[in-house]
């Protein structure tokens, strides 16, 4: 079981192919196996043990136990004792998260995860945004579905490399998936530096929010087929991004959506939060973009650690 | 239903304290997660009690306390307790507020025999 996806190595697949099954193609690349042969193998004890090309960072338990005084006053049984342990919930994935966002760093890539409900039409954005930085500039791209590879097959018709994961039952996408996905990229030289790398999450408002990727911005989508108050009601994901495209404005005649209230939503829950509209139909909005885009791969080159 | 991913999280944590504490039965589980994360206190804790079977945890009283949000006005300075992160400033109305508590998300302490 992989404890930070939530989903048994049968349950989550890369390129069709279970983790398990490539955990176990995966012991001759052993960059980084020296981390799990040294004395810190007692915190990791789930099921898939295994090197891995990208790293694995290791929770230290900061605990300590009250000795027997305190034992006294803990409830239960006189025997129970109380072991504090304040550990964050998040912090392995957040540790996997670390690890992706030093490659981008070392290599000056520009990552994002992209997020949004089913049907908001993130891969058809992604194929119209690859089209036009495959101009001057590399770019290769993470699929996150629960199930099938159409969406890597749509990908992959322009050219660009794309790995799917597929999550199973799992409702997002997270750090370890993400860096397993990054070394398959990496085993097919597919990972250039200084690219663009577009991670399109599970279609999801809700669970990919707390799940840091390592991804240098969250990007949501929110289409004009959908209600304008979503940014109220997912206040957790608007929150996340600092990006949002409001896509789908092709067909705001036709519809009822009102741009103004969903833009001072999004502001309301995100102050910050920088609104881009745009239409893959009519290309409005895609200068301002790829602008945006070109704005952030530049200070992923620059700041090249 | 990320609950479940979390509720993985909080067993492989207790399990490990409770090896490293030399024990094998987890009694309690004190959890601590702010009123602002998004997790449902009821889901979460069922996945617990799920993801607990057959391990040290098994059978454990799982507590999950939820610590009020609190968040201070960019603008007005004023500190104020936060339900819902749509909502803005009580006393000025704006909608630049630094979360101050309410976001965490962790296990507390366990009871171990």
């Amino acid at each position: 079981m992989c404890m930070t996806c939530g989903c048994g190595p049968d349950a989550v697949s890369i390129d069709g192919k279970s983790l398990q099954h490539e955990h176990e193609h995966s012991h001759g690349h052993s960059r980084h196996s020296h981390a799990h042969t040294h004395a810190h193998d007692h915190a990791h004890d789930y099921a898939h043990e295994h090197d891995h090309a990208h790293p694995h960072p290791h929770d230290h338990l900061h605990s300590h136990e009250h000795g027997p005084l305190d034992a006294a006053h803990a409830p239960g049984t006189s025997a129970e004792r109380i072991v504090q342990i304040e550990q964050d919930l998040l912090a392995k994935n957040n540790g996997y998260a670390q690890a992706n966002r030093a490659l981008f760093a070392r290599q000056g890539i520009f990552a994002l995860n992209l997020v949004s409900s089913p049907g908001s039409g993130k891969t058809t954005l992604l194929i119209e945004t690859i089209k036009r930085w495959q101009q001057n500039g590399a770019v290769a791209v993470v699929e996150g579905d629960q199930q099938t590879s159409n969406d890597a097959d749509r990908i992959r018709a322009t050219g660009a490399p794309v790995v799917q994961i597929n999550t199973g039952k799992g409702c997002h996408l997270d750090a370890h998936m993400v860096g397993h996905a990054l070394e398959h990229l990496q085993a097919g030289h597919a990972l250039k530096h200084d690219s663009l790398l577009l991670i399109e999450n599970v279609g999801n408002l809700v669970c990919p929010a707390a799940f840091d990727l390592g991804e240098a911005h969250k990007v949501v989508i929110l289409s004009a087929t959908e209600g304008e108050d979503k940014p109220l009601k997912y206040p957790d994901m608007f929150r996340a991004a600092d990006v949002m495209l409001l896509s789908k404005t092709d067909l705001l005649p036709y519809l009822d959506f009102e741009v103004d209230a969903a833009i001072r939503y999004a502001h309301q829950v995100n102050p910050a939060i920088r609104v881009i509209k745009l239409s893959t139909k009519n290309g409005e909005g895609f200068d301002e973009w790829m602008d945006w885009l070109q704005t952030g791969s530049r200070q992923a080159r620059t700041s090249q650690a | 239903m990320h609950e479940l991913t979390l509720a993985e999280s909080v067993i492989e944590i207790v399990e490990n304290a409770a090896r490293q504490a030399g024990v094998t039965r987890i009694t309690r589980v004190k959890l601590s997660v702010g009123a602002l994360a998004h997790v449902e206190s009821d889901a979460l804790l069922y996945c617990c009690e799920v993801v607990s079977r057959n391990g040290a945890a098994d059978g454990a009283r799982f507590e999950l306390e939820r610590p009020p949000g609190r968040a201070k006005c960019n603008a007005c300075g004023q500190e104020f307790m936060l339900d819902h992160l749509a909502l803005g400033c009580p006393h000025c109305s704006a909608h630049e507020v630094t979360v101050l508590d309410g976001e965490q998300m962790k296990v507390v302490e366990i009871g171990v025999v």
